[in-house]
């Protein structure tokens, strides 16, 4: 991480409303480029820009954490499930719509594969 | 014993005392490895524990998050256009530091607030700004929960990693080196005790022999002996002797002494 001193971003790809509460929180980016570290989703949002942005969020050196709603990650799965490195971390969260559903979290599964397995 | 599960070494004391030396290190190695990997599983289960519990926490607080933005925006108005718009410089942002598990490095996250609230603060300053600061904090707890489970869920992957790659290593040494160095070191000592047995019936044989000599010459001796004592006795006999001596020699061809 080229930015350690300063600290890293997080990134979000997430609906409206979402985004909205979190950037409430000043987690939101803009550099000089008018390269966000955010994806705001609604329905004309294509699938081919979601991935985009997923891949330029976990190869970006500034971030650190990656959110996803959990309907949206349910879009990209392939690609969530191909990705295992540990940093950027993606975490998958609960959006407005859709209650949060562990069964359905890709780490989820796999912490319960470990239990069942050990 | 098997030819294939070992080195290919030269059976002697010096290698088989290297071959001992290094089996002691394999052994070693193996017990703190294992050890080693006692204490990463130790701490992969309590992350495992905590990760469920955090992740379940985060519904939660996730949904009041959304209740409270519900509430700022029947109290505002659509406020999301302005949020969007302020967005400049984060002013929230995520530390990594390291954490030490029996050599293993764990990134591990934590939230940073710095600089000044910027825009952020003022938003609904007309109307409902009391819900939005409600929202905003709310929002808050939610990030720091999320950044909480994002260092834990990156320990989880990073001691997955760490936890595999010992298991092979604790596998290799007990399946692999350990079997093939005791393997090795049977068959030196079963070459040496060959080396043994080839001497000691070596030494046999050859104390045999020297007995047999002894024998023949004493036989001769006393030959000689009975002949000077009795003059007339036969030359022929003394004949017979010789030729006796030099037959049992000529029997022995292996003789050296």
């Amino acid at each position: 991480m080229a930015q350690q001193d300063q600290g890293s971003l997080l990134a979000m790809i997430v609906d409206a409303d979402t985004a909205t509460g979190l950037l409430l929180t000043g987690v939101g980016q803009v550099d000089l480029r008018k390269r966000a570290n955010f994806l705001i989703v609604d329905d004309k949002t294509s699938q081919a820009k979601i991935e985009e942005a997923f891949k330029e969020f976990t190869t970006r050196e500034d971030i650190a954490v990656v959110l996803i709603n959990q309907v949206i990650a349910g879009m990209i799965r392939h690609l969530l499930d191909g990705y295992n490195k540990p940093v950027p971390a993606i975490l998958e969260i609960p959006s407005k719509d859709a209650p949060y559903d562990p069964s359905q979290d890709s780490v989820l599964q796999r912490v319960r594969f470990m239990f069942g397995e050990s | 014993m098997s030819t294939q599960n070992r080195y290919t070494v030269t059976p002697t004391v010096s290698v088989l005392a290297v071959m001992k030396a290094r089996l002691a290190g394999a052994t070693k190695g193996h017990s703190l490895l294992k050890k080693k990997a006692d204490a990463l599983n130790m701490r992969f289960r309590q992350i495992l524990k905590k990760i469920v519990e955090t992740k379940e926490e985060m519904g939660k607080v996730m949904k009041a998050s959304f209740f409270s933005l519900a509430q700022a925006r029947y109290a505002t108005g659509d406020f999301k256009h302005t949020v969007f718009d302020s967005v400049d410089q984060a002013t929230f942002k995520v530390k990594a530091s390291q954490d030490n598990v029996a050599g293993v490095r764990l990134p591990k996250f934590e939230g940073v607030k710095e600089g000044a609230d910027s825009k952020l603060g003022l938003i609904g300053l007309g109307t409902g700004g009391k819900q939005i600061q409600e929202c905003r904090k709310s929002f808050m707890t939610a990030v720091d929960l999320l950044v909480e489970l994002a260092s834990l869920q990156t320990a989880f992957l990073t001691l997955d990693e760490a936890i595999k790659t010992t298991n092979r290593r604790v596998n290799a040494l007990e399946h692999v080196v350990k079997p093939r160095l005791e393997n090795t070191i049977a068959y030196i000592k079963g070459e040496l005790d060959e080396l043994e047995r080839e001497e000691f019936f070596r030494l046999k044989k050859v104390q045999g022999n020297k007995k047999k000599h002894a024998e023949a010459a004493e036989a001769l001796e006393a030959a000689r002996a009975g002949h000077k004592g009795g003059a007339a006795a036969a030359p022929a006999a003394r004949e017979n002797e010789a030729a006796n001596v030099l037959a049992t020699e000529l029997q022995d061809a292996d003789i050296i002494f």
